[in-house]
């Protein structure tokens, strides 16, 4: 469990910070107070984008509107002709760019989730849409549509959540960004290598005391279940116990012999929890390749083994000294 | 000088609690057993039978009195010390067999004898014993998979499996067909007469405790004869 929502949490920032990466640009410019991921507004005037594109040696500049949608998707506005200028376009896998304002662009693990085909009409923010085309993913969002119809939809005309910033040359990506900075002070302003080195859990609060959360309940059900668990077991064995302290078995024996077995069951257990990832990680790509991405961190390997290793056997202290201290007579008389 | 008796109890109490009533299992018993007897401990239902054979085998402690293994005084035993008396000096056999499930009847014998420290391999002399009780094929087989008849024979090789002085035997055949009765029964009697094995039998049956050199009765927690 802590392993599959740890990878998902990993999985699902790499994907943005890869869909970041695919833009093709070198800064980008997010609203003054905003976090480094999520947008629920657009609340920077397209304006913004001019001024920007007029300022030396910035070779283009786009901007888009995010208007999240339910669970973990959002739909993308964007001006697809500067945007294929900066990225070297959408590679389209069925179908073509936008021809009406009805049109919609779907990556094709969106489409592949949904079961989109081009020609299909598609009912989003009370609007319906055409797929025009499928792109091969990786570059910006999965949902694309005509910047003005989403900025109109969304009622926040003339107004970005983000703007994509190209230098003329790389060398001058550092000198772009300071001036940017100068310019537009308040405004979160990142080369695209930051924003993606940020994108990590550490660097995302909120994810932090999520992962923290899911942890800490993954921590607490685990003790509880393994608890329970070695304590019925313990309960269930108390003749067994019984019959090897009548046989001479001492107290350090039977307690040995269900700590061993306990650290046999955690470490098979972690391992089986390990293999499980594999399984719930297929799952996903298939089941819900546009929504969740899940990796698999290695480096929780060990912590997640630690956690079960741990738990187990605080779990199995508490009843294996009750039961090593019963009364020989007592535990041969169980039932 | 004559032998000290193997088993030596003296002006023996046992009180326990069960739930608010106090329950005087043993009011005074005297026992002595010499090295190589066969005794039989006789008794309704009550008698303290039970009680006595658990505090022989150092399984739980008297309210009073002496009692001595093999020159060893339990009173003044410690926990380990009372455990190492049980896996050297007693052997038990008791009516339910107390094998455990999950091991072979190999495996039954072998923990116990890795318990008493003597290894994993069975000694020439115990593979003869093991032929008297002729469990020799079954031994692969986990216990469901064993009669009555062969579960006890595994824990007669159980607990002779590290060469105790004494066995003790608590209604051995209480569960078992007149058939294995008699076979468990003859075996005893051979393993004594053979091996000079001490062996202290508790049963209600008097046919079973014919088979034992001396047959003591018990009633009201105290030893009459």
């Amino acid at each position: 469990m802590i392993l599959t929502l740890v990878g998902v949490s990993y999985g699902t920032l790499d994907g943005t910070a890869r869909r970041a990466r695919g833009v093709g640009a070198d800064i980008m410019i997010r609203p003054p107070g905003s976090s480094l991921i999520g947008l629920s507004t657009a609340p920077i005037s397209d304006r913004l984008v001019g001024v920007v594109a007029q300022q030396p040696h910035v070779a283009l500049a786009t901007g888009t509107a995010i208007q999240p949608l339910s669970g973990f998707d959002s739909i993308t506005g964007l001006d697809l002709d500067s945007f294929s200028k900066m990225s070297g376009g959408f590679h389209y896998l069925r179908g073509g760019p936008f021809k009406t304002d009805q049109d919609m662009l779907v990556d094709e693990y969106y489409a592949k989730e949904k079961g989109l085909h081009v020609g299909d009409k598609v009912r989003l923010i009370s609007h319906e849409w055409n797929v025009a085309g499928i792109f091969e993913s990786g570059k910006l969002a999965r949902i694309c549509v005509r910047l003005p119809v989403l900025q109109d939809l969304m009622g926040n005309s003339h107004h970005l959540s983000q703007i994509y910033v190209k230098a003329d040359s790389e060398a001058n990506v550092q000198q772009v960004l300071q001036e940017l900075r100068a310019k537009l002070p308040g405004y979160p302003i990142y080369t695209m290598e930051e924003f993606t080195s940020l994108l990590s859990i550490n660097s995302v609060g909120m994810l932090r005391s999520f992962i923290g959360v899911v942890i800490g309940v993954a921590v607490i059900v685990g003790f509880i279940v393994v608890f329970m668990a070695m304590y019925t077991a313990v309960l269930e064995r108390t003749r067994e116990i019984g019959i090897l302290k009548a046989v001479g078995a001492s107290s350090g024996f039977i307690l040995n012999l269900l700590i061993r077995e306990t650290l046999l069951l955690s470490l098979l257990g972690a391992l089986v929890g390990i293999l499980l990832t594999y399984v719930t990680q297929w799952l996903m790509q298939y089941t819900v390749p546009a929504s969740l991405t899940q990796e698999t961190v290695y480096s929780w390997w060990p912590i997640a083994g630690a956690i079960a290793v741990g738990g187990s056997l605080l779990g199995v202290i508490v009843p294996a000294i009750r039961a090593v201290q019963q009364d020989a007579t007592e535990a041969l008389s169980y039932e | 000088m004559s032998e000290q008796p193997i088993i030596k109890v003296q002006n023996l109490y046992k009180t326990y609690r069960a739930g608010d009533v106090d329950v005087h299992a043993l009011q005074g018993a005297n026992l002595q057993v010499e090295r190589g007897e066969f005794v039989s401990v006789v008794g309704a239902s009550g008698s303290g039978k039970s009680t006595l054979f658990n505090i022989l085998g150092a399984l739980t402690s008297p309210t009073s009195g002496t009692v001595s293994i093999a020159g060893n005084n339990l009173e003044n035993l410690s926990g380990p010390e009372r455990a190492a008396l049980r896996k050297r000096t007693v052997g038990f056999v008791f009516q339910k067999y107390n094998l455990l499930p999950t091991l072979t009847a190999e495996d039954n014998i072998r923990i116990v004898q890795y318990i008493g420290g003597r290894g994993m391999n069975f000694s020439p002399a115990f593979r003869e014993i093991l032929d008297v009780l002729g469990i020799g094929d079954r031994m692969k087989h986990k216990p469901r998979a064993l009669s009555g008849g062969q579960q006890q024979r595994v824990a007669i090789a159980r607990a002779l499996v590290n060469e105790p002085s004494i066995l003790l035997a608590d209604e051995p055949t209480g569960n078992l067909d007149s058939q294995n009765t008699t076979a468990v029964l003859e075996l005893l009697r051979r393993l004594n007469r053979d091996l000079g094995q001490t062996i202290l039998m508790i049963t209600h049956d008097q046919d079973a405790a014919a088979y034992g050199g001396r047959t003591i009765r018990m009633r009201d927690g105290q030893i009459l004869d």
